[in-house]
């Protein structure tokens, strides 16, 4: 049952919706053991009748009709009820509050902005204990939609047509999201991770992130500073504290901190870092990082340099 | 009386001799110039199961990749465009066919017509239909299928993200498909209206011709919005328009609007006709006349005028206003309602009947309790916040392929089973029979009973490959094992097919002692139908003729 994550939530907004999960597939479950019961009650019944018996000719019954009519729209009434409070529990209005997150769904990653300390991050996403956050969602190219099963609620990302979406998480813990709309080639690794931590460590998180990139004094990762600034890595990516300054692919500040590798195909480790910048394609084919031909030494260096960005 | 007879074998004669001129050839120039429903509505059928093979060894591809997390047998590109084609042609090249066939065969037969309204017209309907698909499978050849979904939702449909000729291909050939579409349904409906033997009554028609009747007119008013959306994402695409780009000022929802506007109702369309082959298999097999007849053929209008208020239960993640959610909630809660009516009525047919379990009937008696599991997982839809956590997951795949397995091609194969007599004068062999029902039986629960768990964990659709969670992978490759025993439950089908048609037992005109009128005529028909049209005094002429004394019209209320 613990993996059924929308059966195991981790969110008051979550878990309403939980409920009435249940009591639905409850209600939905006596209809079909009643169909069923009575689809093989018939068969066993009037299965073995003697081929030469004709049976009594019987054209119907509005009584039953009048049965089979009403049950089911009281029961659909009551459910009707349910839905409406349920999706105000779950989903309330966000009135006129300003987002805390802004979170732009990109072919194939996620971007995540905090709107008032500046924290940009990507692909993971941190969140204080027992704090509800409302999140400002966009899309920067076609439909993504953001879901954390054990948090609550799906939300696309429409190009042209933001949405708000609230999240919170009433324990610690990393909650596991995807992009749950077609998005083309990778859709598949376009996965997120939310991370729930108490107050001061989210505090702490949220400082780190906003320190800028330390500037390597010698060796293999001075080498692979000057390579990504030499290169076209800043033509797409942004470094805070050094000239690269662009939103088109993930920021790279505090890569090395990051659990997950390109959406989620990878764990992040030294190794697979070096084998995403030599070729992209043998992890995710059909990403947008482009294989830039970096010969194995050129690769150790920006490893080198990245691993420094915690 | 004697007069009466002699200018009876003279209209005879000269039927016969009409029958000459309209003679249908066994030739391949036969076949292909054939303005006979009877040959038009077989030929539907057979393209429909080439297609229904197409269609599945693609499933069969999608599923080995998906057997193990990771797995690297197809390209995240081949994938996608393999389940686009799936997606595609299950529903445009083999449901709506496969239905079609069976109604441009049957209608006229049941209503004691001699061919449809405009012959020519149907001929020309199914022509399109072939020229589209075979449209559709020549995009492999000209650089690569379409990629961007069955729903092709923009702007990922558009030439920013879908560049190359797949995605026009897509398009024309869902176009040229829906055009011919359209024109059948028009004739459908003017071969009811107009075409019906003396004493058949709209209170008479047999509850498939009910159901193709109305279900024309659902095809007449959803797929000119797909095709006008279709049209408009066309010009988008070669002549840059901007209806459905965000980018330059479009709506990326509109299209879904259009899209599900059409793809709702096309949910009935693909199943309205299956529910009519069930409400003649069932009572047929029981010995007992259909429950209900009256709120049978009602709650069918009842689902067709809904199923135009339903599509924006698809688009419940989209972010649109609580208002208008819950407008859309509560009509799709409201068709559950005429859908359940059906369902019990079908089963209070079995009460106090006398079972006879042929092939055709098991697959009826199945479809009745599959059919119902996918009605009832897509209340769960209907009901917003559950609607929020599971669309786009596997649950819903497993939800629509309840419906589309379980409901539409039960049903069809019990069709299949049922008027495989009529149309060749030979019996399916029950033997295979029992063989093919028990092998789908099992692997329709063993591939898709388990997806809804998937979905419950959070699996996404659509996804090429997914990471090794807990029981993921085990629930996988379950859904695969089931996947190849559909696969041999479908050559165990095609063999009984290929072989019953040559050695298969005689039928004679009436095998099943049915009520009606396609089973009074020789099997398979002369080439006008009838010499002589029972006649028609109630809704089992066939009835009527064998037991007078019990004759329908003495005792039904509606005779």
């Amino acid at each position: 049952m613990r993996a059924l994550d929308t059966l195991n939530p981790a969110s008051p907004l979550a878990a309403a919706i939980t409920k009435l999960f249940v009591a639905v597939l409850l209600v939905l479950g006596f209809i079909f053991a009643l169909v069923a019961v009575l689809v093989v009650v018939a068969i066993v019944r009037y299965g073995r009748r003697p081929a030469d018996e004709l049976p009594n000719q019987i054209f119907g019954s509005d009584r039953l009709e009048i049965v089979w009519t009403a049950v089911p729209i009281f029961l659909l009434a009551v459910i009707f009820v349910f839905t409406v409070r349920v999706m105000h529990a779950a989903n309330p209005s966000p009135a006129s509050r300003a987002p805390d997150l802004l979170v732009v769904g990109h072919q194939w990653w996620w971007e995540v902005n905090y709107l008032k300390s500046g924290v940009v991050t990507a692909n993971e996403l941190h969140l204080p204990v027992g704090q509800r956050v409302l999140i400002r969602l966009e899309s920067a190219d076609v439909i993504h939609d953001f879901w954390v099963p054990r948090l609550g609620r799906k939300l696309d990302a429409v190009p042209g047509h933001p949405g708000y979406l609230w999240l919170e998480a009433d324990r610690p813990g990393v909650y596991l999201g995807a992009c749950a709309e077609f998005c083309g080639a990778e859709h598949a690794w376009m996965r997120f991770e939310v991370v729930a931590q108490p107050q001061a460590e989210f505090a702490a998180w949220q400082q780190a992130q906003l320190a800028v990139a330390p500037t390597p004094k010698s060796g293999k990762a001075l080498a692979g500073m000057k390579l990504f600034a030499a290169r076209t890595c800043v033509n797409c990516h942004r470094l805070a504290g050094t000239a690269a300054d662009q939103r088109v692919g993930p920021d790279l500040t505090h890569l090395a901190s990051r659990r997950m590798l390109a959406g989620g195909a990878v764990v992040n480790t030294p190794a697979t870092l070096a084998q995403w910048l030599k070729n992209p394609d043998s992890i995710k084919p059909g990403s947008h990082m482009p294989n830039f031909q970096l010969s194995d030494a050129e690769v150790a260096e920006l490893v080198a340099y990245l691993e420094g960005a915690k | 009386m004697k007069g009466h007879e002699l200018s009876e074998t003279a209209i005879a004669g000269t039927l016969a001799e009409a029958g000459d001129v309209w003679a249908p050839h066994r030739s391949l120039l036969g076949w292909v110039a054939s303005v006979d429903h009877k040959q038009i509505g077989i030929m539907y059928m057979v393209a429909a199961l080439a297609f229904f093979g197409l269609g599945g060894i693609e499933a069969l591809l999608l599923r080995i990749q998906l057997a193990v997390p990771h797995n690297n047998f197809l390209t995240p590109e081949t994938f996608n465009e393999l389940f686009t084609m799936h997606g595609t042609t299950m529903i445009f090249l083999v449901a709506m066919p496969l239905l079609t066939g069976f109604t441009v065969y049957m209608v006229p037969l049941m209503i004691g017509a001699r061919d449809m309204a405009f012959p020519r017209l149907n001929a020309m309907s199914f022509w399109l239909q072939v020229f589209g698909g075979v449209m559709l499978y020549f995009s492999f050849f000209a650089r690569g299928a379409p990629n961007a979904g069955w729903f092709s939702y923009a702007p990922l449909s558009e030439s920013a993200y879908s560049f190359g000729s797949a995605q026009d291909y897509w398009i024309l050939s869902l176009l040229v498909m829906g055009i011919g579409t359209v024109a059948g349904a028009i004739n459908v409906i003017a071969t009811v209206a107009t075409l019906r033997a003396p004493g058949m009554t709209m209170r008479r028609l047999p509850l498939f011709v009910w159901m193709t009747f109305v279900n024309s007119f659902l095809m007449l008013m959803a797929l000119p919005i797909l095709n006008a959306a279709l049209v408009m994402l066309l010009i988008d695409r070669t002549l840059h328009a901007h209806f459905f780009t965000p980018a330059t000022g479009g709506s990326a929802i509109l299209w879904q609007h259009y899209f599900w506007g059409f793809g709702h109702p096309e949910v009935y369309i693909v199943i309205l006709p299956a529910f009519g082959i069930i409400s003649e298999v069932i009572p047929v097999f029981s010995r007992k006349p259909i429950f209900g007849y009256e709120f049978v053929a009602a709650s069918t209008v009842a689902i067709a005028f809904l199923s135009f208020a339903v599509w924006a239960h698809h688009m419940f993640a989209v972010g649109l206003s609580d208002t208008f959610n819950l407008f859309f909630a509560f009509a799709s809660m409201s068709i559950a309602v005429p859908t359940g009516v059906k369902i019990f009525n079908w089963t209070a047919t079995l009460y106090g009947g006398r079972l006879r379990f042929t092939t055709a009937m098991m697959f009826a008696l199945a479809f009745l309790v599959m059919f119902t599991v996918g009605g009832l997982s897509g209340v769960s839809f209907a009901v917003v916040p559950i609607d929020w956590q599971l669309t786009d997951t596997y649950y819903l795949v497993a939800h629509l392929h309840y419906v589309f397995f379980g409901g539409t091609v039960l049903a069809s194969f019990a069709g299949i089973y049922y008027w495989f007599p009529k149309l060749t004068g030979r019996m399916l062999s029950e033997r295979l029979g029992r063989w093919h029902f028990w092998l789908t039986f099992v692997g329709l629960n063993l591939t898709f009973f388990v997806q809804h768990l998937l979905g419950m964990m959070g699996m996404p659709r659509r996804v090429f490959t997914y990471p090794d969670l807990p029981y993921w992978g085990a629930l996988n490759m379950l859904s695969t094992v089931g996947a190849f025993v559909l696969l041999a439950a479908v050559l165990v089908f095609a063999w009984n097919l290929v072989f019953s048609l040559k050695h298969g037992e005689a039928a004679g005109d009436n095998p099943w002692e049915a009520w009606t009128l396609e089973w009074a005529t020789s099997s398979p028909p002369p080439v006008d139908n009838f010499t002589r049209v029972p006649p028609v005094r109630g809704r089992r002429p066939l009835w009527d003729l064998a037991h007078p004394e019990l004759a329908d019209e003495l005792r039904s209320r509606a005779a």
